[in-house]
């Protein structure tokens, strides 16, 4: 892969409105890693919820709205495993309708990364020890585990940053989120946020980390009920390399 | 009209998370299932390899399905079977019922047979005059307490040793103690075994049909499938169409993945292979075979994008697997088929309309798909449904509205940002530390705290940040204004006029959902 050593960053529309700490941390990294990092303005939402809710049509607007807003860039860079992975897999099928969407699409997929495979993969960067990490565990979100097999990149950082990993029971069960299905069918979704709290709870860990904002904002609706601290990766690691 | 609508589902759904009992027999039962299987699977030299052929074979089977069923059909007749089609549950179920007439039968004793779950074969039967008695001691259970599974394998995962002793007194006619489990299946043992040698018919499933011999496959716990096969002096088989497979190399593969995946056992303990009915000088055996090839939708999802959906052989790792299944057990689907499979399953076999709610039970985790022996890829296919659904109109115009209007406005990134701005101004009374105190009865996520807005968006601190020296060590951090917006004022107009809508999502939301 090229080094182009200059990147976009899409920051995902909940960070935009919900936890814009997330794109300022991951801004930051990537320029302790040595990169230029530029933000689209116009740039507003993957198009997921609209995916995985069946509305095809209006996911396919805001694929091709990103699509003509990133392609300028040499590397796209995403705060959120689940947004990148909707760009990575979804986009080339979704953009089918545009004469050559699928080709572009592709194109744009093969240089989008999540945040942690960029910092580890791309840039090769690997934090300093922090004079005092916190024990952390981590959460392993479904998009981004299972669609891009990515992991063992946020813990690499984790554990190069000074932080001790206390896995948690199964840490690859769904935190309950699903996008619209919290809102469709709160109950069951609320009990499964419960149990994945409940089980980060009992390994006794500092913070619960994840890489994608939309698990963090879905856990954070039940952060009353735990003493943890409850944080991107990003944002964690940002404060660990100062 | 709706069978599962979102109002229903999410009413069983909250009776079922409120069920402690229930909680922990489902943690219990699928935490072990999983367990064994990742110990089952670790015995096969590659299991990965494995499972990519085994799809191939399902996949090829399927692409000339009629052709195998012919195969099938024709050595299970050479070996003396009778073999009946059925195009639906009805067929299905009145070929059994005239069977079972022809030979005077009152009382048929049934192996666990899902296929039969699925036409309702026992409520048929009864009304026919023929008493049906489940030998599956979990299928019992579920018979005697007139429910349906709680799960495609272990179908009574949800009783309690008193409900079962319960039942069992009501059955026998002879108060039961819960606390001597010994004692109780003892009791079903001898109920059972009575049914066994009363009864004129015995029927069951078929987990494989092999095309090559026209043999069907059992699989079975409990020996109960062997003596519903060979002690009654009828046995009839139901058979899903898809169940076929070519040969017996095939079939072993099959097995191979079956029960492993499922239960997390090597083989069952008892797989029963059966072909033909009994021959002369046998010492045991039924006088006569019938195989029902049961279509019942299926072959109207070949050559669809749902035509994957047909690899499935029921051994319910999906179920085992999935979060959402963990939560709510088997009979808030309102099906027999449950999790992911019975998500996606369902709505084919009987409509969307009739089960708006399934396709929308899954967080679209992947965890079904991580774990399927075929590598099903049913989010996918839930995807596809949910599609579907907004295509069909089942979902309802206000939401479809609402999502439109939603989608459109994250289209307009100028719009999006005094939108949202209105709502920075509006959350206010609303802010706590941890997201919006909203009371419970007006919020949409239920007893989960809303996130609030952050007080700027990244939008509005990047002119900061992107003047933030950064190659300095110890850069300051931006900082977090709380103030107003300079938009705030043509925010809050406009918000004024959007409170009613909003106002009006919540009672069209309220509405849809007491369909």
């Amino acid at each position: 892969m090229t080094d182009p050593k200059r990147v976009a960053i899409m920051v995902t529309c909940m960070v935009d409105q919900i936890m814009p700490e997330v794109g300022v941390a991951a801004v930051r990294l990537l320029r302790r890693a040595g990169y230029t990092v530029e933000f689209p303005v116009e740039q507003t939402c993957c198009g997921q919820p609209f995916f995985n809710s069946g509305f095809r049509a209006q996911a396919a607007d805001l694929a091709k709205r990103s699509l003509d807003i990133f392609e300028p860039y040499d590397a796209v860079v995403l705060p959120g495993g689940s947004c990148a992975a909707m760009i990575r897999k979804e986009y080339p099928h979704l953009l089918e309708r545009w004469p050559g969407g699928t080709a572009r699409a592709e194109a744009l997929a093969a240089r989008t990364y999540e945040l942690s495979e960029f910092l580890v993969h791309v840039a090769g960067w690997e934090p300093a020890p922090a004079a005092r990490a916190p024990r952390v565990t981590y959460h392993d979100s479904c998009h981004m585990n299972r669609l891009l097999g990515l992991g063992a990149e946020s813990r690499a950082l984790l554990r190069a940053a000074g932080c001790e990993i206390v896995e948690m029971h199964e840490s690859d069960r769904c935190c309950g989120f699903g996008g619209l299905f919290s809102f469709r069918i709160p109950e069951v979704s609320n009990a499964m946020t419960q149990e994945k709290v409940r089980r980060a709870n009992t390994t006794g860990a500092e913070v619960l980390v994840s890489a994608d904002p939309g698990c963090l904002m879905q856990m954070r609706g039940f952060a009353h009920q735990t003493g943890m601290r409850l944080a991107h990766l990003a944002v964690l690691l940002e404060e660990l390399t100062r | 009209m709706n069978e599962v609508s979102f109002h229903t589902f999410r009413a069983d759904a909250a009776l079922a998370i409120a069920n402690p009992h229930l909680q922990s027999a489902v943690d219990g039962a699928t935490l072990k299932f999983r367990r064994d299987r990742l110990r089952a699977l670790a015995d096969l030299p590659d299991v990965e390899a494995m499972r990519d052929h085994f799809k191939a074979m399902r996949a090829a089977t399927l692409a000339n399905l009629s052709e195998h069923l012919e195969q099938f059909e024709r050595q299970a007749l050479a070996a003396g079977a009778h073999v009946h089609w059925a195009r639906d549950a009805a067929e299905a179920t009145q070929i059994v019922i005239g069977i079972a007439r022809q030979h005077g039968a009152r009382l048929a004793v049934k192996a666990k047979s899902m296929t039969s779950e699925e036409i309702h074969l026992n409520a048929a039967l009864d009304e026919a005059g023929i008493t049906p008695v489940e030998t599956d001691l979990g299928e019992w259970i579920v018979q005697l307490a007139a429910e349906s599974p709680a799960h495609i394998v272990v179908p009574a995962l949800h009783k309690t040793r008193q409900q079962v002793a319960e039942l069992f007194t009501r059955e026998v006619g002879r108060p039961l103690s819960a606390d001597d489990i010994p004692a109780l299946t003892n009791e079903a043992r001898r109920a059972l075994r009575k049914k066994f040698l009363a009864a004129e018919i015995g029927i069951s499933g078929a987990n494989i049909g092999v095309a090559e011999t026209g043999s069907i496959v059992l699989v079975t716990n409990e020996g109960n499938g062997r003596m519903v096969s060979s002690v009654p002096p009828v046995h009839v088989a139901v058979m899903g169409v898809e169940k076929v497979c070519p040969t017996w190399d095939d079939a072993a593969v099959w097995l191979e993945l079956l029960a492993r995946s499922s239960t997390g056992q090597p083989l069952s303990v008892y797989t029963t292979a059966i072909t033909g009915p009994a021959r002369d000088g046998d010492a045991d055996g039924p006088r006569e075979l019938h195989i029902v090839l049961y279509d019942g939708g299926r072959s109207g999802m070949l050559g669809t994008g749902y035509e994957e959906v047909l690899q499935c052989i029921r051994c319910g790792a999906c179920l085992n697997h999935c979060p959402v299944y963990q939560e709510i057990a088997g009979q808030t689907y309102g099906h027999a088929y449950s999790g992911p499979i019975g998500a996606v399953l369902v709505p084919l076999l009987h409509g969307l309309e009739q089960y708006e709610a399934l396709p929308h039970a899954s967080s679209l985790c992947g965890a079904c798909l991580e774990v399927c022996p075929a590598r099903i890829d049913l989010p996918r296919m839930l995807l596809d449904l949910r599609a579907e659904e907004v295509a069909r109109g089942v979902i309802a115009p206000p939401e479809q509205a609402l999502e439109k209007s939603a989608a459109w406005l994250l289209g307009h990134r100028r719009l999006f940002g005094l939108l949202t701005d209105v709502g920075r101004v509006f959350q206010r009374p609303l802010l706590s530390k941890d997201g919006l105190r909203v009371p419970r009865r007006l919020n949409p996520a239920g007893k989960r705290r809303l996130p609030s807005l952050a007080p700027r968006s990244f939008h509005a601190l990047w002119d900061e940040l992107a003047a933030e020296e950064e190659a300095v060590a110890g850069a300051a951090p931006v900082k977090r204004a709380v103030r107003a917006p300079s938009r705030g004022r043509i925010a809050a107009v406009i918000g004024a006029s959007v409170v009613p809508l909003v106002v009006l999502w919540h009672l069209l939301r309220r509405r849809g959902g007491k369909r």
